[in-house]
Formats: structure tokens, C-alpha cells, sequence
């Protein structure tokens, strides 16, 4: 296990506590409606399909695929060295919900728009899991990737 | 062309003045200072006196915590520095890209809560984060910074820049379309020629591809010179109803056609399509809204902030195919200023700085009255197109000088 990196961390409250500390228990988890089913991302108080006010937080698969990434040089976050690549990756079980992440434990060259990931967290103080994303290679480790 | 009577905003709003101060790297001066060079110059340019300004609006509007230098000055700032007498007056950041806040002032004078609007967009970027050592995102606070709000789907992730975030629409560009770093470097090679021949802009040094190829990376496939270019300066413009445009000094020129629309969502991931952007629709909406099509524009002044906007425009406009920009640009024929459609011909914000939307808008007057100069477009144009805005956020205008 490899050095965690400094982070900037979210301000964590009752609205988003779901995604931001799921990893503790593994888990992936949106809003979900519970009237007609759509997961909600960013967290929202009204479910953007059927208007309805009964959304709950569920846990998906963490497999996804990815939609677009980069390889960023920059240094904009003292602390956080690049090269390191940024992704945004299209959640399996709904079309366009989506999260930018880090793409870990792959190798820049490897990396191709629409190839497999699957969740892995990255524990941090104060309960918070960031989600990254990992190659979805069978057989591969579901470890934490910090 | 014969003018098309409308009902809307569009035939009762023109552009009819424009004005802009010093532009530069650092030069250390007020940027009321510079807001004043600004508007002054583009009231006299309008051949108006500053008591005939009844309105003002600008973008962002003054008090944007946290980015050094991107608002230099709000609407009381300007009210009060030339004690202007308004009737009505808006300045704020949730419009439809920095040139909403000239959007707006068209609607205030097709309405007639003013005859002349003064339009502004004063930055000072380059001396606010030149000063000094630029303190890191998230420094401040003894280690405290939590992100919220947006934000906090990306700072985590070193996600931190619309350089960042823009580089990854890009790179789903090249994946969709098989566009490449060689035709994108078109947008920024182009700018540099016509910065050549700009007096004002910042970046005036030949470039050749190899220079580009070789820069270095920022975030993949943006290296440097997609990249704007911070500086200080201030541009304004006045907006006058169209029977007000009468007493001033040079033609009007009348606003054929905004595009304001909003249609997605808000967001830097999840757009519907991350290769179009949010300026999609606002194109879209252009054109809903007059008879001419792409193939009238004479000039095209659009937003490249990053490179890639400017190609995401040209398509989102229709002066090519959707994905098509890539080929439509790679000889650099059609948007040089003896092509199909001239692109930012002042150098754009890749060379000629970072002035925010405004500066094209500027650029974009300026060549309908034949103010250019050595880069000056041939074949008498008429017709104008300036779009400004990427990402979650666009707004566009369409100018027509009517002979």
C-alpha cells in the first residue's frame, strides 16, 4: 500500500454523508427514487423525473466505465503532485450518471476511453472514503487502493 | 440586405459604441482606472455624452470572493465613479456566459427601461495573481478548507482548473471524432497570425506547429498554448435602442439574434454530451431566431478560453458538422482572415488575452465598421457572430450592419 496523497476533502453533511462515507462499508451509494427508480447526482431534494420528494440513498455495483480522462501535469493543489489522471466515468446501472475521480493503479499508456472500472476507496480522517476508480480486470483486487 | 422587422428583442437593440483601455501583463494600475479608460472611450466612440447612459450592466458583478482579479470592478463601482443617473442596471455571474450581461442589456432597451446601456468587463487576473506568490487552492484556513458545493465533485480529485475539466471534453472529442492535437493547435496558430497584426495583443511572436507540439503539457491534450492568457484591461460597449442609434455617430449595429438557452445540465460532467457543451443550445437558439443562416456570417469572434471551446463553437454554430471541426480547421484556410469564416481575428484570448468574452464582442463591432486595420477582414463584412462561454455556460450574438 502506497502513500496516500494529500486531498482536499468535501464538507461532509446530512445531504451528501451517503456518498462521502459509504466506502466504509464498501459501497457506492446515490440517491435513489423511490417512486420511479432514477438515481439523483448531485444529491437534490426533488427527484428531477417524477418530481417526487422520496429519495433514498442506495449502493450500486461501483462498476463503470470510463467516459473521458486526462493526464494532468499541472500542479494546481499543493501537496497533490501531478502527473496524475483525472476521469470521468459513466456508472453502470443508469445512463449519464457519471463522477469525476482519479483513475489508480493504471498505467497512463493503458488507459482507453471505454474500458472497464470498477469502484475502490481511499480512506480518509474523519469517516470520509474518497471513490476512485481502478481497471476492472477479471480476477483483479477489490483492496482499498490507497 | 434589406433589415427584417421582428417583434422580439431582436430589430429594436443595437450595438453602437465600443471602447477598450491598455491591455496587458501586469501593469499595476487601478482597474477602476482602467474600467474608466473603458467606458469613456466607448461613450465617445458612440458619439453620445455620458448623461445619455441610462443603464449599465456588466458580468460578474463586483465581490467574487476567492479568484484574484476576476472582477475589477461591479455596477456601483462604474455608477458611482461617473455618477451616471440610470433607470436600470444588473450586474451578476448566472447568465449565459460573460456576454449574457450585453443579452441583457438588449432586453432593457427593446423594452425600454433604457436608451443606452453601458456594457462592461474589467479583469485584472494577471496583476492580482502576479503580485505575490500565488497561494495554492486550499491553502488557507491552517488545513481546514472543505470543498462544497460543486466543488467538492472535484477538488478531491487534483480537479481543480476548468483546464482540467475542459481537457477531458476534448479528449472525448478526439475519441468520438479521431480529432487530433495537430488540428486543434489550429485555433491557437491561428490567433497568433492575427496577433500579429494587433498592436494590442499579448502574444505577437510567430508560432509554428512545432512550437505547440513541443509546448509543455498542461493537462492532456491542452498543453499551454491552449491555454488563455491572464491579463489587465477593460472593455465596453454600448447597447442603444435601435431608434435611440439614430443620433449616434457610426452605423448601428443591430443585434440580429441572441442565444440564451440553457436546455441541459448546469454541470462540467454531467452534460449530456461533453463534446458539445452547454453552448450548444445557446447556438441552437441563434438561429430559431433569424433568417440568416451560417453561411451569411462574415466573421466569427468565439470564446477560447481553451482552445477546444472555439471548436466546440464553430460546430455548435453549424459553420461545420457536429465532430467536424477537427478537419474543417486542419489546413487553417477556413478560419484565417481571408477564409470561409474568419476566426477571432484580434488574436482571440489565446493571444491577445484573457478579457473574457468582451474582447471578442469588441472585435467583433470593430470589423463591421471596418476598423481593422491590418487585420482587418476583406469584402466589407456585414455580418457578425461573438459567442463567449464553455462548459455549463454559453451566450451568443449576432451583429448585422445594415447598408
Amino acid at each position: 500500500m502506497s502513500e496516500k496523497p494529500f486531498r482536499l476533502l468535501p464538507e461532509v453533511g446530512p445531504d451528501n454523508e451517503h456518498f462521502w462515507c459509504g466506502g466504509a462499508e464498501g459501497e457506492l451509494r446515490f440517491l435513489r427514487c423511490s417512486a420511479c427508480r432514477t438515481y439523483v447526482h448531485p444529491p437534490s431534494p426533488v427527484c428531477p423525473d417524477c418530481l417526487s420528494r422520496e429519495l433514498v440513498p442506495e449502493a450500486v455495483s461501483g462498476r463503470a466505465r470510463l467516459h473521458t480522462y486526462t493526464l494532468n501535469h499541472q500542479p494546481w493543489v499543493p501537496g497533490f503532485d501531478p502527473p496524475y489522471l483525472v476521469a470521468i466515468v459513466d456508472i453502470e446501472e443508469q445512463a449519464g450518471l457519471r463522477l469525476t475521480t482519479n483513475l489508480v493503479g493504471c498505467d497512463p499508456a493503458d488507459v482507453e476511453i471505454g474500458m472497464p472500472v470498477r469502484v475502490c476507496f481511499e480512506e480518509r480522517d474523519e469517516g470520509i472514503f474518497i471513490p476512485l476508480f481502478e481497471p476492472d480486470t477479471p480476477g483483479g483486487s477489490t483492496d482499498d487502493a490507497g | 440586405m434589406t433589415p427584417v422587422e421582428r417583434q422580439g428583442l431582436e430589430g429594436r437593440a443595437a450595438i453602437t459604441g465600443i471602447g477598450q483601455s491598455a491591455v496587458g501583463r501586469r501593469l499595476g494600475r487601478d482597474p477602476l482606472a482602467l474600467t474608466a479608460d473603458a467606458c469613456l472611450d466607448a461613450i465617445e466612440d458612440a458619439g453620445l455624452r455620458r448623461e445619455d447612459i441610462d443603464g449599465i450592466s456588466t458580468y460578474p458583478g463586483g465581490g467574487i470572493p476567492g479568484a484574484p482579479g476576476f472582477s475589477g470592478a461591479g455596477i456601483t463601482d462604474v455608477q458611482d465613479m461617473l455618477r451616471l443617473e440610470v433607470n436600470w442596471f444588473c450586474g451578476g455571474p448566472e447568465l449565459p456566459g460573460q456576454l449574457g450581461s450585453v443579452i441583457n442589456a438588449c432586453m432593457a432597451v427593446a423594452t425600454g427601461l433604457a436608451r443606452h446601456v453601458l456594457c462592461f468587463r474589467t479583469v485584472w487576473e494577471s496583476t492580482a495573481q502576479g503580485s505575490g506568490p500565488r497561494a495554492g487552492i486550499g491553502t488557507g484556513g491552517g488545513g481546514r478548507f472543505r470543498a462544497g458545493g460543486f466543488m467538492q465533485w472535484t477538488l478531491p480529485y487534483g480537479a481543480a482548473s476548468a483546464a482540467v475539466w475542459i481537457a477531458m471534453m476534448a479528449r472525448r472529442h478526439f475519441h468520438e471524432f479521431g480529432t487530433t492535437r495537430e488540428q486543434m493547435a489550429q485555433i491557437a496558430l491561428n490567433a497568433r497570425r492575427n496577433a500579429g497584426l494587433n498592436p494590442k495583443a499579448i502574444y505577437r511572436d510567430p508560432m509554428a506547429l512545432d512550437d505547440y507540439l513541443s509546448a509543455r503539457m498542461i493537462s492532456e491534450p491542452f498543453c499551454l498554448y491552449d491555454c488563455d492568457a491572464p491579463v489587465d484591461g477593460s472593455t465596453a460597449i454600448i447597447v442603444s435602442a435601435v431608434d435611440a442609434a439614430q443620433d449616434c455617430r457610426k452605423k448601428p449595429l443591430r443585434v440580429e439574434a441572441v442565444g440564451s438557452a440553457l436546455r441541459g445540465r448546469p454541470s462540467w460532467d454531467q452534460f449530456d454530451d461533453l463534446t458539445t457543451m452547454a453552448l450548444r443550445d445557446a447556438a441552437a437558439m441563434l438561429w430559431e431566431r433569424t433568417d440568416l443562416a451560417p453561411a451569411d456570417v462574415d466573421v466569427a469572434e468565439l470564446y477560447d478560453g481553451f482552445s477546444f471551446i472555439a471548436m466546440a463553437w464553430l460546430e455548435a454554430l453549424g459553420f461545420c458538422g457536429k465532430g467536424e471541426s477537427g478537419p474543417f480547421i486542419e489546413d487553417g484556410r477556413a478560419i484565417a482572415l481571408d477564409g470561409s469564416i474568419p476566426l477571432n481575428t484580434n488574436g482571440g484570448q489565446l493571444s491577445a488575452g484573457r478579457l473574457h468574452g468582451y474582447g471578442l464582442l469588441h472585435e467583433a463591432a470593430l470589423q463591421l465598421w471596418g476598423e481593422g486595420q491590418q487585420r482587418q477582414v476583406p469584402g466589407n463584412p456585414q455580418v457578425a457572430v461573438a459567442g463567449a462561454g464553455g462548459g455549463p455556460l454559453g451566450g451568443c450574438l449576432l451583429l448585422r450592419r445594415d447598408d
